[in-house]
């Protein structure tokens, strides 16, 4: 079996569950698949999902990588909040982009190395040490913000956000660009191998001679800057840094993506475009229940019930009997 | 008990009288912490009232938790303070604490949020009427549009919270009886900015690009600016294509109604401290019992209301 | 020795159970006797576990017969072979170690007063339970306070106590030392003559010959046969199992070759840590094989792990070719041209998940570092050559190790380290837990490398193993390296002899 053929097999439940769910809101929202070309860009709910899917995409492409080390990273939804808000108080502050962009970008990569420094070489519990930013995080963004909406009109820094770039709006372009680096990052060399040989047996690939330490601070880093992006992408889109609310909750849909990516939450081997798929079966879950009209009082009902069928679906139990798709457990 | 209740107070009036004409007077303030900027702003508002007055304010910031804020008022008790603000951050477990400071002698007044205590264990409670604010807002939206047919979105608060119920009953009471106004989709933006723009995304998709859509009513002023972009990036003006009327009357949709982006907005006066201080005043120098419930003004402003002047004055404020 | 008038306990005839691509019992006839030790003997992934498990019902057979004093059963799970009287009690005890000895021996049927339970009650039970087997302990105490081979006890005490005819031991002697291992065999042979039916599973064939009246092998899923013990001879048993001529494992080779004479490939100098090893001393030449022997907890891992940087020392210095090396850890322990195949596979060995194409080229792999990663195809070349040349047994390189045997997963192992192109290889206890035949061909790897000039430590708890290749023996005793034999002193006596008692070389020290 060639390598193509392996990529496929190991994301075939998730594009298969994908499209099951954009028929479904297809079927509740007939014109859900329009897309026209306006004003040099893509319009159409599908452009919608991509866009506003974002964030948890981002946030995905670090956890998995973090999930893959035997770890966790509660904390990224306190540092979308603290980048964000660095990122508008910088710019109106009056800094330039990419003065901006480096200050926010570098705080999401110091929050990385807070956790892994936690994790790799204090050795407290992965759950429990990203835990502590995720309490103080919001804490430390609103310690910026002021406790106020840091609202901006600085139009380089909303085109982030809200602009269009190639003909996408440029959040898609940027986790798209993100997720093609870091994938080719991973699986190009060598560090997708090692970080799943860490996830499976720290003790073992410390014997064998890999910078296991190194390699989680790495790991925990990659995910402090992407969730630097998805705070800067979430502030960028609404003009204005939210510390009490940007990211809230996300860090736990982002585990749910590398989970409904068919990604063990134990460690070990990953896909990240099977997580990446998974973002966006939950913002299309998220995108269907909003243009379908349901009373928002169903909102998370709806969520809960059509996240429980993917997983059960997806569960190996159910693969054993046969019944829907086969399924590899690991990626190359 | 209520005969009773009134001889304490006039002993606690007669006693106060003397030592407010000798030393200013001391209030106590408990406030639940900083969690938004109508919060922050009340906070700035009370301390301006206080200062204006004369009153030495003690402030306890009480960080979201009861517990605190129980400390504070026990704290304010012992100090010896003339009077009590409180804000509090939930409805029960207050009995104890109340009965304390009434033991004591010390008025409690209520401030923005209701509790669930007997309510001869506080002096009065102000508040906005969160029900009105929604009336005022379908009734603008009534004069608004006239005859003329109008599809309504509406951008509801949080699912289940008490702002969310009422100020969607409360608009759909001002539009009642005009059948041309019609609500035709209603989704929670959760009161941010974010998900007012996500939500308001989807709404124009499903309403023929929002070319079917009239007004857009908001719960807040957070969700309406989010909604206001999402609808400039789908290539119409908010305003004019589209109406916007939302609640709270922040500093950032008055900058909105300045550019011609928002139509109105009503006001939920961060100055709870104000009307609290007069009645505190009438009932400790002339022995006036206030009602249980002071409403405040739930003020209608629109692009005809200098928004720029507004949006100056609101800034300095700490939303 | 009791089989002739003994009555037939337990029959399963034509047991077969097949697993997606393997047949793991095909057809099996099992007998065992009451009053009987039964040993059940085959290479890793002959079919033994399997057969246990259809018997307990830890696995539904797909066909054949098991009957137990002539009724037929069919036990659905393990509780239920329990009650009707098969225990089984497996190598990692399965009881609960924060409780006392007494509440896991009475766990679910304990005393109870009042609706509380009686817990003098349950001590005096325990205790009564216990001196059946003439343990004489503290029930009371939690029971990870006890060494495993009284946890063994303890499991079996509560098995017997709960089943009563059939008890199954599965692998019961591999982490017991020799005193260990005769209290269990005294347990056992007290439970023999109360007329239990025992089914003995080891891979140590000297305890199979100690212990057992009778045996059956298996290999390959298919019943090979049955004999008695007494009488067998050990090469023809082992005949029987690998289904192949082996030569006796006792070959002697060249001893010689090596230049002592010239300056040591590795030098440790006082190299130690306190409270794990003191301070020793050893040259490792080139091409040389030093064996280390000791008990369990004497000293000896420590020693490799200190060696290998995967511990830090506090003392001492290493060099090699006379340079000074500074190991501050395995990395650079790998970088000098060392690797260390640890004694505990499952936790410090292999990565179980990943393929065997991942386990062979990771040391390799992170040597070279993250930023040049060797070609998948490179990758698969190596790792097929190994699977070759070591007669790895795997359907395909790309199969989760965990999936093998222990002697596989061990030869993997080997190969991680062989692709690094070591020059001196450390490997603690690289024959513990396998089948005959991978046993063979890694002492045949060892005799091998060290042919090729590589120099290799290596810690064994079987002696005979170490007197065939060993140049040189070290033996550690209470966390102190206390002789070194060479050349004809190298036998298994003398080699008991030190680690039981001080010898002439300590007492000149």
């Amino acid at each position: 079996m060639n390598g193509t053929m392996r990529f496929l097999r190991r994301v075939a439940p998730q594009i298969a569950t994908l499209a099951v769910v954009l028929l479904l809101i297809g079927f509740v929202f007939p014109g859900f698949f329009d897309l026209s070309f306006a004003n040099g860009r893509l319009y159409g709910s599908p452009i919608d999902i991509l866009n506003r899917g974002a964030p948890v995409a981002l946030l995905a492409i670090g956890m998995t990588l973090v999930i893959a080390t035997g770890g966790i990273d509660l904390s990224v939804g306190a540092v979308m909040a603290i980048c964000g808000a660095i990122a508008a108080s910088a710019i109106t502050a009056g800094y330039g982009l990419p003065a901006t962009l480096l200050m926010a970008l570098g705080a999401g990569l110091a929050c990385g190395l807070w956790n892994g420094v936690l994790v790799a070489v204090v050795g407290i519990q992965p759950i429990v040490a990203t835990l502590i930013l995720m309490v103080a995080g919001r804490g430390i963004a609103q310690l910026v913000t002021e406790g106020t909406i840091l609202t901006f009109t600085n139009d380089g820094l909303a085109f982030l956000g809200s602009g269009n770039l190639l003909g996408l709006p440029t959040p898609v372009v940027i986790w798209l660009s993100m997720g093609a680096l870091v994938t080719l990052l991973v699986r190009r060399t060598a560090l997708g191998m090692l970080i799943e040989a860490v996830g499976v047996n720290r003790r073992a690939s410390m014997l064998a001679g890999v910078n296991a330490r190194l390699l989680l601070v790495t790991v925990y880093m990659v995910s402090g800057l992407c969730a630097a992006m998805a705070g800067i992408i979430v502030a960028a889109d609404i003009r204005g840094a939210d510390a009490n609310n940007a990211g809230l909750f996300l860090e736990l849909d982002a585990i749910l993506a590398v989970v409904i990516g068919g990604n063990s939450l134990l460690g070990g081997g990953f896909s990240l475009v099977a997580s990446l798929i998974g973002a966006i079966i939950i913002q299309s879950v998220n995108t269907g229940i909003l243009v379908a009209g349901f009373p928002p009082e169903f909102n998370l009902v709806i969520k809960a019930v059509i996240v429980l069928v993917i997983l059960v679906v997806q569960s190996p139990a159910i693969h054993g009997a046969g019944v829907l798709f086969s399924f590899a457990r690991r990626s190359p | 008990m209520f005969a009773k209740t009134l001889l304490g107070a006039s002993i606690l009036a007669s006693m106060t009288f003397f030592s407010s004409a000798v030393v200013a007077q001391t209030i106590g303030f408990s406030q639940i912490g900083s969690e938004s900027g109508w919060r922050a702003a009340e906070t700035t508002l009370t301390r301006q009232e206080a200062e204006k007055r004369g009153i030495d304010l003690k402030f306890a910031d009480a960080q979201q938790k009861q517990e605190n804020q129980i400390r504070a008022i026990r704290s304010f008790i012992a100090q010896g303070v003339d009077a009590i603000l409180l804000a509090p951050v939930v409805a029960t477990g207050w009995d104890a604490v109340l009965k304390e400071a009434q033991e004591s002698d010390i008025p409690v007044v209520l401030l923005d949020r209701q509790v669930d205590s007997s309510d001869d264990l506080y002096l009065t409670a102000v508040g906005s009427d969160l029900h009105h604010e929604g009336v005022v807002a379908g009734e603008w939206l009534v004069g608004e549009v006239g005859d003329k047919e109008c599809n309504v979105v509406e951008l509801q608060g949080t699912t289940g919270s008490s702002p969310a119920i009422k100020r969607k009953a409360g608009f759909e009471e001002g539009i009642a009886g005009h059948d041309n106004i019609k609500i035709v989709r209603s989704q929670t933006g959760d009161f941010t900015r974010a998900k007012g723009k996500e939500v308001m995304e989807s709404f124009l998709k499903a309403e023929n690009g929002g070319k079917n859509i009239c007004a857009l009513y908001a719960h807040n002023d957070d969700m309406a600016v989010g909604a206001i972009q999402a609808i400039k990036e789908a290539g119409l003006k908010p305003g004019s294509d589209i109406l916007v009327v939302s609640i709270d009357a922040v500093p950032d949709i008055f900058q909105a109604m300045a550019a011609g982006e928002a139509n109105a907005t009503v006001e939920l006066t961060p100055n709870m401290a104000g009307p609290a201080f007069d009645a505190l005043a009438a009932f400790m120098d002339g022995g006036t019992v206030p009602p249980k419930f002071i409403q405040t003004e739930s003020k209608l402003y629109t692009q005809k209301d200098d928004p720029m002047k507004v949006y100056e004055e609101k800034k300095g404020l700490g939303y | 020795m009791t089989s002739g008038q003994a009555s037939t306990l337990l029959t399963a005839s034509g047991l077969t159970k097949t697993f997606p691509g393997t047949r793991a019992l095909d057809g099996v006839d099992f007998e065992l006797h009451a009053g009987e030790v039964h040993a059940l003997l085959g290479e890793n992934g002959a079919g033994k576990s399997t057969l246990i498990k259809c018997l307990t019902g830890a696995y539904r057979r797909d066909a054949g017969d098991i009957r137990l004093d002539g009724a037929s059963i069919d036990p659905h799970n393990t509780l239920d072979a329990q009650s009707l009287g098969i225990g089984t009690v497996y190598q990692e005890v399965n009881l609960l170690p924060n409780l006392t000895v007494a509440e896991n021996l009475l766990l679910g049927r304990q005393p109870r007063r009042f609706g509380f339970i009686a817990r003098k009650a349950m001590n005096g039970e325990g205790r009564e339970m216990l001196s059946r087997y003439g343990l004489d302990i503290d029930v009371a105490r939690n029971l990870d306070t006890y060494s495993v081979a009284i946890q063994q006890i303890v499991a079996i005490a509560r098995a017997v106590s709960l089943s009563g005819k059939v008890l199954i031991l599965d692998e019961p002697t591999a982490s017991l030392d020799r005193d260990e291992v005769r209290m269990l065999f005294d347990v056992i042979r007290g439970l023999r003559r109360e007329g239990l039916g025992i089914v003995f599973i080891s891979h140590f064939l000297d305890q199979v010959f100690e212990i057992s009246d009778r045996l059956t092998v298996l290999r390959n899923g298919r019943l090979v046969g049955v004999r008695d013990v007494a009488g067998l001879d050990r090469l023809q048993l082992v005949n029987m199992m690998l289904g192949r001529e082996l030569a006796e494992e006792t070959r002697d080779h060249g001893r010689t070759g090596i230049d002592y004479a010239a300056e040591p490939r590795i030098r440790f100098s006082g190299t130690g840590r306190s409270g794990a090893i003191a301070p020793f001393d050893l040259d490792v030449h080139r091409g040389e094989v030093v064996g280390v022997a000791g008990l369990l907890g004497s000293g000896r891992t420590e020693t490799a792990e200190l060696m290998f940087a995967a511990a830090p020392k506090d003392s001492g210095s290493v060099t090699k070719n006379g340079k000074v090396l500074r190991l501050a850890s395995p990395r650079d322990a790998i970088a000098a041209g060392f690797g260390f195949s640890p004694e505990d596979r499952k936790t410090s060995g292999i990565i179980a998940d990943m393929s065997v194409r991942e386990n062979i080229v990771l040391a390799l792999q992170a040597r070279i570092g993250w930023s040049r990663r060797i070609p998948r195809r490179r990758q698969r070349e190596m790792a097929d050559d190994y699977i070759r040349r070591l007669d790895i047994r795997t359907p395909d390189a790309e199969k989760p190790i965990g999936q093998l045997s222990g002697g596989n997963q061990q030869k993997v192992l080997l190969a991680r380290w062989l692709a690094t192109n070591p020059e001196f290889l450390i490997l603690d206890e690289p024959t513990r837990g396998i089948d005959v035949g991978a046993h063979a061909e890694i002492i045949r790897m060892i005799e091998e490398l060290c042919a090729n000039g590589m120099s290799l430590l290596v810690i064994s708890s079987e002696l005979d193993e170490l007197v065939a290749y060993s140049h040189r023996v070290i033996v550690v005793r209470d966390r102190a390296h206390v002789a070194a034999l060479v050349g004809q002193d190298i036998t298994t006596d003398r080699i008991v002899s030190a680690i039981a008692r001080p010898t002439n070389l300590e007492a000149a020290q």
